[in-house]
């Protein structure tokens, strides 16, 4: 067992001078990184879609039974009656035998037929995910935009002026920031400033826009949405935006001690030049998969502060589901959260990929 | 076995275990973020695990109704009378000793498998990666909203269990890497050459090179552990002891009362919502002067 130690090649063996040729050949293709990472992330929505639809009919609870059971007994149903509405609802034949009707769910997922809602019958899981998941996306989508943008600035000041009393203050308050769980910040944000300031309404800033406010693409109305949306993405934003800018200085200051940065020093290029395009875009690369990543944790954080600030997104149509213990919507929302995470995980891979060749050559 | 006794034997005088303590603390305390984090961290768990046992139960008292501060109750009182003050004393046992638990069964797990991957290699590695990779590809919170749903919460141990194994991978990924590079160096081979077998090796030799590290991670899994822990709390996915009601809980009430609104009220939500934040900032903290005080690259760079 121990001698498999000194057999297996190093670790950090230098690359190995193989040319870099680009292989339109099929064997090229299926060795390619952006092909692997597509595969990865196909594995992972199909692992998830197996996983959920083994956890709502094989766990101890099984929520199609309860559903049965108390359709039988409210509704005076036929067990067959009460099964053949269950079948509607989850979407899936459910006198079938089970492997049968794992093929039939899995068809009617690539269909985008995820069955109905158990508690509002007539309502498809899919047309809920399209009313609620693009406010979730626009609120999350923002807050991380700008934090990402004002955190890497941060960092990268921060990082120049190492050890100054500037970068102890704006250290401490990223780390107090960062380390506070979002959904606090929420609670403090509307205390000290919609309790204690009064500078906004609470009640106001509630839902997507203002009841008296038609939805189009007027100007009144973008103005709306934005004064609505910006408490949860102002909680977004300060949530994420310490550890950015911690990140962000920690990696330009590994990329300060490099030598080609001394190199561009001594070769005479300007520093607006050498801070841009030397060390801001090697120090903000390792980040762009970190926002990928990133983003799973945002949308899951999303769920409590759309609870708290009454914001429509996915997070708080998850939270009704839960209370209503409505298994179909729950699904739903889990297998489509999912597929956007890995999905910007893939791009991220991808894009990443481009940036630094290095990942692309290593197999 | 002649040869070996015939070896001078070490003549280091052992360090007493405070002298020992002293040493590994002595350069986290000297920076006074490191300072601040480690005493308010200790602070925090005296606090919450002697706050249930010297301070007794709080009294529902109908004449003390949502009061302001006062001498008897300095950050005023509930709907029912009692003293936030006390309530706020004795409701971090929970959440505390839950995220230990949660913190050292993640940071076993990460370290085991990270170490025995790299260590071992081949289908091992394989199936440990991809279970990593499945896992940091999906949102974890609402996968765990999910479960918390299908699954009865009502002990700490399954609990933790859930947030365990869901929060390893990170870990395990960091761990792993360290592992392949720490065993190139001379001092493995040296081991592997006197075949002193893969336990030894990786208790003995790799994993006290790993040690400042492994603790940092430690502390962020407990962080990890606190976030996730409340905000099913806040779900009301985890069944709570109301009698002895958790701060995540005394938020919870708080906020359905509407205390923040009302000034003799608001130290209802403020004082545990601050009492999370400062936790989970001189956990971090400490977490963060470990890591400078132990990584000679971040010292050189800072």
């Amino acid at each position: 067992m121990a001698d498999t130690v000194l057999t297996s090649p190093p670790a950090t063996a230098p690359a190995t001078s193989k040319p870099l040729r680009r292989s339109l050949t099929l064997r090229g293709v299926l060795r390619s990184y952006a092909f692997r990472s597509l595969v990865q992330a196909v594995l992972t929505i199909f692992a998830v879609t197996t996983f959920t639809f083994f956890l709502i009919r094989l766990l101890p609870s099984d929520p199609v039974q309860i559903y049965i059971d108390k359709q039988m007994q409210s509704k005076d149903m036929t067990y067959e009656a009460a099964l053949a509405k269950a079948s509607l609802m989850f979407g899936a034949d459910l006198q079938a035998p089970a492997l049968q009707q794992y093929f039939s769910y899995f068809g009617n997922v690539l269909r985008l037929n995820l069955g109905e809602s158990i508690t509002s019958p007539g309502t498809s899981v899919v047309s809920q995910i399209a009313a609620f998941l693009p406010w979730t996306l626009f609120s999350v989508g923002l807050g991380l935009l700008v934090s990402f943008v004002i955190g890497l600035f941060t960092g990268m000041l921060m990082a120049y002026v190492r050890n100054s009393l500037l970068d102890t203050i704006l250290s401490t308050v990223a780390s107090f920031l960062s380390s506070v769980p979002n959904y606090l910040t929420a609670i403090l944000i509307v205390y000290f400033f919609g309790v204690q300031f009064k500078w906004f309404s609470v009640a106001k800033a509630r839902d997507a826009y203002s009841p008296g406010v038609q939805p189009g693409f007027t100007l009144a109305f973008i103005l709306d949405v934005f004064s609505h949306a910006a408490l949860p993405v102002f909680v977004y934003f300060l949530s994420t935006f310490g550890g950015w800018a911690l990140t962000m200085k920690n990696s330009t200051l590994g990329v300060l001690g490099e030598e080609y940065v001394t190199v561009a020093h001594a070769r005479g290029l300007g520093r607006l030049r050498i801070i841009t395009s030397y060390v801001g875009r090697n120090a903000a690369l390792p980040l762009v998969t970190q926002l990928a990543l990133s983003i799973g944790t945002v949308v899951g954080g999303a769920i409590i502060i759309e609870q708290y600030f009454v914001y429509p997104g996915i997070g708080r149509r998850l939270v009704l589901a839960i209370q209503q213990r409505d298994y179909t919507i729950m699904q739903g929302i889990f297998l489509v959260t999912t597929t956007a995470v890995v999905v910007a995980n893939l791009l991220a891979d991808l894009l990443y990929s481009q940036l630094d060749p290095r990942v692309r050559s290593s197999s | 076995m002649t040869a070996q006794s015939t070896l001078p034997t070490a003549t280091f005088r052992q360090p007493g275990p405070f002298a020992t303590v002293w040493a590994a603390l002595r350069p986290i305390v000297r920076k006074p973020m490191g300072f601040v984090g480690l005493v308010g961290t200790i602070a925090f768990i005296l606090v919450a695990f002697l706050g249930p046992v010297i301070i007794p139960q709080p009294v529902t008292n109908t004449n003390m109704m949502r009061q302001g501060p006062s001498i008897e109750a300095p950050l005023g009182t509930t709907n029912d009378g009692k003293s936030i003050l006390i309530l706020v004393l004795r409701g971090g046992r929970d959440i505390l000793s839950i995220a230990l638990l949660t913190g050292g069964m993640t940071t076993f797990v990460g370290v085991a498998l990270g170490s025995l991957a790299a260590y071992l290699g081949g289908w091992f590695d394989r199936i440990v990666n991809t279970a990593a990779n499945f896992l940091l590809g999906i949102p974890t919170l609402v996968l765990l909203t999910v479960l918390a749903t299908v699954i009865r919460l009502d002990n700490p141990l399954p609990l933790s269990f859930l947030l365990a194994s869901l929060n390893w991978p990170s870990l395990m990924r960091t761990v792993r890497s360290q592992v392949l590079s720490l065993r190139e160096r001379d001092y493995i081979e040296a081991a592997v050459a006197l075949d002193l077998g893969t336990r030894h090796i990786i208790i003995n030799e790799i994993l006290p090179n790993m040690a400042s590290y492994i603790i940092i991670n430690l502390i962020f899994s407990i962080t990890n552990a606190i976030y996730s822990l409340n905000f099913l709390i806040f779900l009301g996915l985890v069944p709570v002891d109301v009698k002895n009601p958790n701060w995540g809980w005394i938020i919870s009430t708080a906020n359905t009362n509407q205390a923040i609104y009302s000034d003799n009220t608001r130290w209802w939500v403020l004082a545990p919502v601050l009492a999370i934040a400062f936790l989970q900032w001189f956990l971090i903290t400490l977490a963060r002067s470990i890591e400078d005080a132990f990584n000679p690259r971040l010292r050189s760079g800072g």
